[in-house]
């Protein structure tokens, strides 16, 4: 079968532009499709939480309805702020053209605007879980590239051996140690997530090293260096910068654990009171932005691939 | 299989077989309060020390351990089982249903999976008794955890459906349930058998995450996340290293289920 790019390489130079256009409109059309994906499954993932609380147990309850200074009038308020909430689409429709506007709603449990505490606290976030990727990266990569330019046992079994006991370590329990030792939290998260970036890079690279060009690189003299910035890196590299965009959405789900147990005000905390305090119109905010920022992430890895590589694509 | 596989394997067995000997091990109970001696040191009558309240350490972590070690395999099949009925079922259908099938695999993805289990798991009823706990904790784990093996599985069935066997068993009139229980599941089974013990691990991890978040099985039932929760009032690992028992295990069997497992299956 005669692939694609040899049929395009058949075609006479009066024929590219025609081509060129072509192509630009399938990567249009591409674009198009991956954003209308992307804003499907966010719109889902927004209306999946917003079910699962209306369908949980105790949805109803108000713990201010037991407030014994209120009368019956104000129990019926409050009652009837709660209202629209029972009808789960006409609430999510009412959500998203509130959205539209710039309005998130008000949090039941925290009793102020969702974009309030959203903004107050997304700092937080981003230095715990964004420091914690930081860290966790320099680590993991540097133990994968360490292993593999200096293949010796030693190093192997050290990386190896390291990232097997954090791997094995639940995320809350290293949350909890990070409390015991007065350690920050963002180390806590790249703890979490440096055993994962090693694991898969280092077999990303061990893969890659194992291709006959690179032993005939070898061979032929090439330095370790040399042959991993111009043989190794141009195969992992793709796969390596998708693992990137991964890693993302596991910093942000440890940074929950993390926030919880360590009493970091963030992203993570909320997502955890609201849970717990079956806050509607919190958790599917937080849904929305966890599930919005998961797929840039995944999407921005995409595009960098594109980039770099655009006849890969 | 090599040294260290077999050393794991011995290991998880050991492990599973001291567990489900609880009974005669510590036939006086996970939840007897020696209420003399509570936060007792280790000695000859309670080998891991008591807890705040007075309960056997030791045995805490031995029903404990038994119940995660068998209600994980549980929910993994219970995530294998869905993943087969959405997956491997959207597979050999192919078209429009596999590409829903994606869809509602890729949504679930798309959501950290510590966020979807912690937030799933807090909406449902905590204040149940501790049996009503264990099962909803695991069958939340087994409901929410088929995601990733079903995208695996979904892959495997497409691939199948267009195989030249596939097509002779077409042609020679099968079809329907028949020919997807006949023919397609039993050449999914490497692949199954290969999600079912990668999610086991998975799902002992995040039974001690949701434990330590007071969210996985209530009191006075033990699980290995109930336990890892009395690491919060570890004043030092100097003072009291008795406390990081749990920990200890979980690591070691944890380590085991990791040496168990193929690189292959692993990364997979």
């Amino acid at each position: 079968m005669v692939s694609e790019k040899a049929l395009l390489s058949k075609l006479s130079p009066e024929d590219m532009p025609a081509t060129e256009v072509s192509q630009r409109k399938t990567l249009l059309w591409k674009i198009a499709r991956h954003l209308g994906a992307m804003a499907a499954l966010v719109l889902l993932g927004g209306l999946l939480s917003a079910t699962l609380v209306r369908l949980a147990p105790g949805f109803d309850s108000d713990e201010r309805e037991l407030d014994p200074r209120l009368n019956a009038e104000s129990v019926q308020a409050l009652r009837q702020s709660r209202a629209g909430e029972h009808k789960i689409f006409s609430f999510y429709a009412g959500y998203l053209r509130g959205a539209l506007h710039g309005d998130l709603g008000v949090s039941h449990a925290l009793g102020q605007p969702v974009q309030a505490l959203l903004s107050e606290r997304w700092p937080v976030t981003l230095r715990v879980a964004g420091v914690g990727l930081l860290l966790a990266w320099l680590l993991g990569a540097t133990l994968a590239f360490t292993a593999c330019l200096w293949q010796r046992p030693i190093y192997e079994i050290f990386g190896t051996t390291v990232s097997g006991v954090f791997l094995c370590i639940p995320a809350a329990a290293l949350a909890l140690l990070s409390v015991i030792l007065n350690k920050p939290g963002y180390l806590a998260v790249a703890l979490i997530v440096f055993p994962k970036i090693y694991r898969y890079s280092r077999n990303m690279l061990a893969k890659a090293y194992a291709l006959p060009h690179i032993t005939a690189a070898r061979a032929r003299g090439l330095g370790e260096v040399r042959i991993l910035a111009w043989h190794v890196l141009p195969i992992a590299g793709p796969q390596m910068i998708a693992l990137a965009g991964i890693t993302v959405s596991v910093a942000l789900g440890a940074s929950i654990p993390v926030e919880a147990l360590c009493g970091l005000p963030g992203i993570g905390q909320l997502a955890w009171q609201a849970a717990l305090s079956r806050d509607l119109p919190l958790l599917v905010n937080l849904t929305v932005l966890v599930t919005l920022v998961t797929l840039l992430a995944n999407s921005g890895a995409d595009v960098m691939n594109y980039v770099l590589r655009p006849h890969d694509a | 299989m090599n040294v260290a596989r077999k050393l794991a394997c011995a290991v998880v067995v050991a492990v599973c077989a001291v567990s489900l000997a609880a009974n005669w091990l510590a036939p006086e109970g996970y939840a007897k309060q020696f209420r003399e001696t509570p936060n007792a040191p280790p000695s000859h009558q309670h080998w891991l020390g008591t807890d705040d309240v007075g309960r056997d350490r030791f045995a805490r972590v031995l029903y404990g351990t038994r119940i995660s070690l068998l209600l994980a395999p549980a929910a993994a099949l219970i995530s294998t089982a869905l993943a087969v009925l959405v997956g491997g079922l959207a597979g050999y259908l192919g078209g429009i249903w596999l590409r829903l099938a994606r869809g509602f695999t890729d949504l679930f993805l798309s959501l950290p999976w510590l966020f979807l289990l912690i937030t799933v798991r807090a909406l449902l009823p905590l204040n149940v008794s501790p049996m009503v706990s264990v099962l909803i904790t695991f069958f939340v784990l087994g409901v929410l955890g088929w995601a990733a093996s079903a995208r695996v599985l979904s892959t495997s069935a497409d691939g199948l459906r267009n195989s030249d066997f596939i097509l002779q068993a077409r042609a020679s009139g099968l079809h329907g349930p028949r020919l997807f229980f006949v023919h397609v599941l039993p050449n999914l089974k490497p692949v199954l058998y290969a999600q079912f013990w990668i999610s086991i691990p998975v799902f002992i991890l995040s039974e001690a995450n949701l434990g330590i978040l007071g969210l996985g099985v209530a009191e006075p039932m033990p699980s290995w996340g109930s336990l890892l929760r009395e690491l919060e009032g570890l004043i030092s690992f100097r003072e009291e290293p008795w406390k990081l028992a749990p920990l200890l295990l979980l690591i070691v069997v944890m380590t085991s289920f990791q040496l168990l497992l193929s690189n292959e299956e692993v990364t997979a």
